[in-house]
């Protein structure tokens, strides 16, 4: 299974698309953000961890159907499902090898892009504490659309809108533990749920994902 | 050992095969024959377990009582699951240690592939990646192999380093069952014409999976 997630981590940092781009997306929403709602730097900062989590959950999104795509389409998914490793290892190794690749890059620039929405002082390590622990709960249900949607032709748009609503819970979770603090109130509450979505996608989603793998492959 | 038994094939909500009855001893190699579309490459899938079977029995053994039934069939199919942006070593690497093999030397010199073990996939011609396809099932230690035309856009030279690596395998008590067009010259071959087997749409008709009533 090692040998899984080296080999994906070295293709992603091969055909550079995969976090590159994800990357950029996410530098280009945050900064547009400021000449969008205009100079006044209140807003920025009462809005900055809303659009830091936004543009962080929309840049994952762009890369989730790669993540089965290309192994289905080169045949490898075939392969690697007669392959001695338990399929739900398979996605769980594919799940983390995503959040490796597209997760952890925003969560480091995260903080960086916060500087240029005025994120007010106490923010900046809350933005990168619950992007630490929120991302990987993007990248574990993603790879759950992905696994039901791989096979079908463009089935990119299906899956925004099957893996959209499932983000939300981990979106408001995200942005209040930020917000509550900036309002000097305790996050306590926000950031364990938030901890809590993600433990619950790490138990659940590789026997789910693998089940909707095994039927796509039929 | 590789045993069959009224096996049923499905592909999507189309019944392809029905009654499906063989045995394939270890040594010995079963070369399936069809016209396109008669259902070899379902079959092939229903045997690696990657569909799963509409009826019937698939039994598997292996030569020693720890062998663990799942862990004895390998399957290549029509794609050989290769990354073009890895080098021809590092694939083969990556299924050795998927497979929990060390030894990629062998299955390299095997298809000649020792020279290229550097190159971008993405550089090898059509031949080259079927070629490194196939020493995928070096590296697998299985015993059955199950073959999805795997002389497609091989030339003459590694047809023939083909058939030899598949009698080898079998030497060593290993089985294969092949979809192919060509004549291997393998001497423990047996031939199945698997269109005696095709599924009568009227056989245990279900009218959600079978279509619609005509």
């Amino acid at each position: 299974m090692i040998a899984l997630l080296i080999r994906d981590l070295r293709l992603a940092l091969r055909s550079g698309g995969g976090f590159g781009l994800s990357l950029a997306f996410f530098l280009i929403v945050v900064m547009f953000v400021p000449f969008g709602i205009g100079p006044d730097s209140a807003t920025h900062a009462a809005i900055a961890p809303g659009i830091l989590w936004i543009g962080a959950l929309l840049a994952c999104l762009l890369s989730l159907d790669r993540i089965f795509q290309l192994d289905f389409e080169d045949g490898s998914l075939d392969l690697l499902a007669t392959a001695p490793l338990p399929l739900e290892g398979i996605v769980a190794m594919k799940a983390l090898a995503h959040w490796l690749t597209t997760g952890l890059p925003l969560t480091l620039a995260a903080p960086v892009l916060g500087f240029l929405l005025n994120l007010p002082a106490g923010g900046y390590l809350w933005v990168f504490l619950s992007l630490l622990v929120g991302t990987p709960a993007l990248s574990f249900l993603g790879t759950f659309g992905a696994a039901l949607t791989v096979g079908l032709k463009r089935g990119g748009l299906l899956l925004s809108l099957l893996v959209l609503p499932l983000y939300i819970p981990t979106l408001i979770f995200g942005a209040q533990s930020v917000t509550l603090v900036l309002k000097h109130l305790s996050n306590a509450t926000a950031f364990s749920v938030l901890a809590a979505i993600s433990l619950f996608t790490f138990a659940l989603i590789p026997f789910a994902a693998a089940r909707a793998l095994r039927v796509n492959l039929r | 050992m590789l045993s069959v038994t009224n096996l049923g094939c499905r592909r999507g909500d189309l019944r392809v095969l029905s009654g499906v009855t063989f045995r394939v001893a270890p040594g010995e190699a079963l070369v399936l024959r069809g016209p396109n579309g008669s259902g070899k490459t379902t079959l092939l899938r229903t045997l690696a377990g990657l569909a799963p079977p509409d009826g019937g029995t698939i039994s598997l053994r292996g030569q020693h009582p720890g062998d663990s039934p799942e862990d004895l069939i390998a399957y290549a199919g029509h794609a050989d699951g290769l990354k073009s942006q890895l080098s021809v070593g590092e694939n083969l690497r990556f299924w050795a240690d998927v497979f929990g093999q060390r030894n990629i030397e062998t299955a390299l010199q095997t298809f000649e592939l020792t020279p290229l073990v550097n190159r971008q996939a993405s550089n090898l011609s059509a031949g080259q990646k079927r070629r490194l396809g196939l020493s995928r099932m070096l590296v697998t230690g299985r015993k059955i192999w199950l073959l999805d035309e795997p002389t497609v856009s091989l030339d003459v030279e590694s047809t023939a380093i083909f058939a030899q690596m598949i009698a080898a395998h079998l030497k060593t008590g290993g089985s294969a069952v092949l979809a192919t067009h060509i004549d291997l010259g393998l001497e423990a071959a047996r031939t199945l014409d698997i269109t005696r087997f095709k599924a009568r749409p009227e056989d245990h008709a279900n009218p959600f999976l079978d279509g619609p009533f005509t």
